[in-house]
């Protein structure tokens, strides 16, 4: 890999195998299909959402860490992509209670675990 | 053609808090096992079983006697106890042994459990961000299938309803007051869409079993009751289970359906056969998902089956008699054998106030767990 996997700038950088065409992220150097060699691929960042659930409590700390502000309450789901592959993420949406099944989502991956927002008429359009 | 395994003798303890240790709980379930069968342990050949977080349990013949019995532990996440199963019907079908120990048995702390994301092989972004939660797992899955096969929240209060109904009804189960649908759907949303009472506690208690050579059954005295297939899988790809960064594409495959059809195809029976089952129900949502897994009805059906009472002890597909892990806790490595149990005395008549009326002749357990494993028997008398 030549690409840290979680580098913002990237997208979502993923991998893909070569023989069964499965993606995965984060990146994995083995298919876990037939555990072939895998190969790195940059993801389409959109997608939708496929389930999703409310953390309603704090988790054990550690290993969480809740932010600055202190917990509140947060969704996360799975996010599915273009290729196929449905990836975890903390959903970044402002009404807890708007959230479907479907929902355009584009995924970021940062310094923590990938974060989804809302697709915006701009990214849509790109 | 196999040949027949029989369980001859059966016994759990109570589940629960308990003062006594895993491993007490243990040799107390393997004594009154050994008891229900009318065999001394002297005579057993073999021993297998294990305890997720209470001990190993090859040491219990520091109480039970120093016979030099060939004792292996087990050690396989929830199906433990179905893996110690499993292992002695290969003793005696092999020639091995004639008569056979499986003891399941564990104690954890309260509270939920507590994994940490370098044990899972993900990176510790997904523990400080808040990710290493199990209830999430199962409030994802159920909202998905939810969403495509039109099951209710009310649905999922009613199987909780029942776990608790059919717990007061079990001497030896944890949880044995009744709680209303209205007040399950109050109880305080945990992952949505499940809330409070619809979720199990880990817990402590144990379970045994003595099986025998069709030989051995015929010079004792007690109703015995023949395993027919007890099956073991783990996941294929494309399942869907807890602490996935991410999940293949398409409709996803399930474990739990793969181990019971192969315990079904092992017994030559199918589930339209079952008069009375015992399935995984960590929560709510897994029990209506397993029903459909495990082949019982198709997927959907059961908002309807559910609302007409068809998995009540009196109903035609009853399903967890004994209150399940709802109503039970989940001791890990009990839990299999406790289905096994349940089973064994429903088939010999003798479940008491929770007895499914009109006199059961087979029966199905079916355990699931993490990270993608499922045991199922299939039992008949």
């Amino acid at each position: 890999m030549t690409t840290h996997p979680r580098s913002p700038a990237a997208g979502l950088q993923g991998a893909r195998c070569r023989g069964c065409s499965v993606a995965v992220y984060p990146a994995d150097a083995a298919c876990p299909r037939c555990g072939g060699p895998a190969e790195p691929a940059l993801l389409r960042s959109a997608g939708t959402l496929w389930t999703w659930t409310v953390q309603r409590y704090a988790p054990k700390s550690p290993p969480y860490q809740p932010p600055p502000g202190g917990f509140e309450p947060f969704a996360v789901g799975y996010v599915e992509l273009d290729e196929g592959v449905r990836v975890a993420a903390v959903l970044e949406v402002d009404d807890l209670d708007a959230i479907r099944i479907g929902m355009p989502l584009t995924v970021r991956a940062g310094d923590g675990v990938p974060r989804a927002r809302p697709t915006t008429a701009a990214e849509e359009s790109s | 053609m196999t040949a027949d395994v029989l369980i001859c003798g059966a016994a759990r303890t109570a589940f629960g808090r308990s003062e006594a240790s895993g491993r007490q709980l243990a040799v107390s379930a393997v004594k009154s096992a050994l008891r229900d069968a009318g065999i001394e342990w002297p005579r057993v050949r073999a021993a297998f079983g294990g305890s997720d977080s209470a001990g190993l349990a090859d040491t219990l013949v520091a109480e039970l006697g120093l016979t030099g019995v060939p004792f292996v532990n087990v050690k396989n996440g929830c199906a433990t106890g179905g893996s110690a199963l499993i292992s002695g019907v290969n003793a005696i079908r092999s020639g091995m042994a004639d008569v056979v120990l499986a003891v399941g048995f564990d104690k954890h702390p309260r509270g939920a459990f507590d994994p940490r994301p370098e044990d899972w092989g993900l990176g510790t972004e997904y523990g400080s961000d808040g990710l290493m939660v199990t209830t999430q797992f199962f409030g994802m899955k159920i909202r998905r299938y939810m969403h495509d096969h039109g099951i209710t929240p009310h649905t999922l209060a009613r199987v909780a309803e029942k776990a608790y109904r059919n717990g007061e009804l079990t001497p030896e189960a944890w949880r044995r007051k009744p709680v209303s649908a209205a007040e399950i759907l109050d109880s305080g949303m945990v992952s949505d869409p499940l809330t409070r009472y619809m979720f199990c506690s880990p817990g402590a208690g144990a379970a045994a079993l003595v099986l025998c050579s069709p030989e051995v059954a015929r010079t004792l005295e007690g109703p015995s009751v023949a395993l027919r297939a007890a099956a073991l899988r783990t996941r294929q790809f494309g399942s869907f289970e807890v602490f996935s960064p991410w999940v293949a594409g398409g409709e996803p495959t399930s474990v739990s359906r793969a181990a019971s059809a192969a315990a079904f195809e092992e017994a030559g029976i199918g589930p339209g056969d079952i008069d009375v089952c015992q399935l995984q129900d960590t929560e709510s949502g897994a029990e209506v998902m397993h029903m459909a897994e495990c082949g019982l009805c198709e997927d959907g059906e059961q908002e309807r089956l559910i609302a007409e009472g068809a998995t009540e002890i009196g109903g035609v597909l009853p399903v967890n008699t004994d209150g399940g892990c709802i109503a039970n806790g989940e001791p890990i490595g009990a839990s299999g054998l406790r289905q096994v149990y349940e089973v064994v005395q429903q088939l010999r008549g003798r479940a008491g106030d929770r007895q499914v009326p009109g006199e059961p002749r087979t029966g199905f357990t079916h355990v699931y767990g993490a990270p993608g494993v499922s045991a199922c028997t299939v039992l008949s008398r």
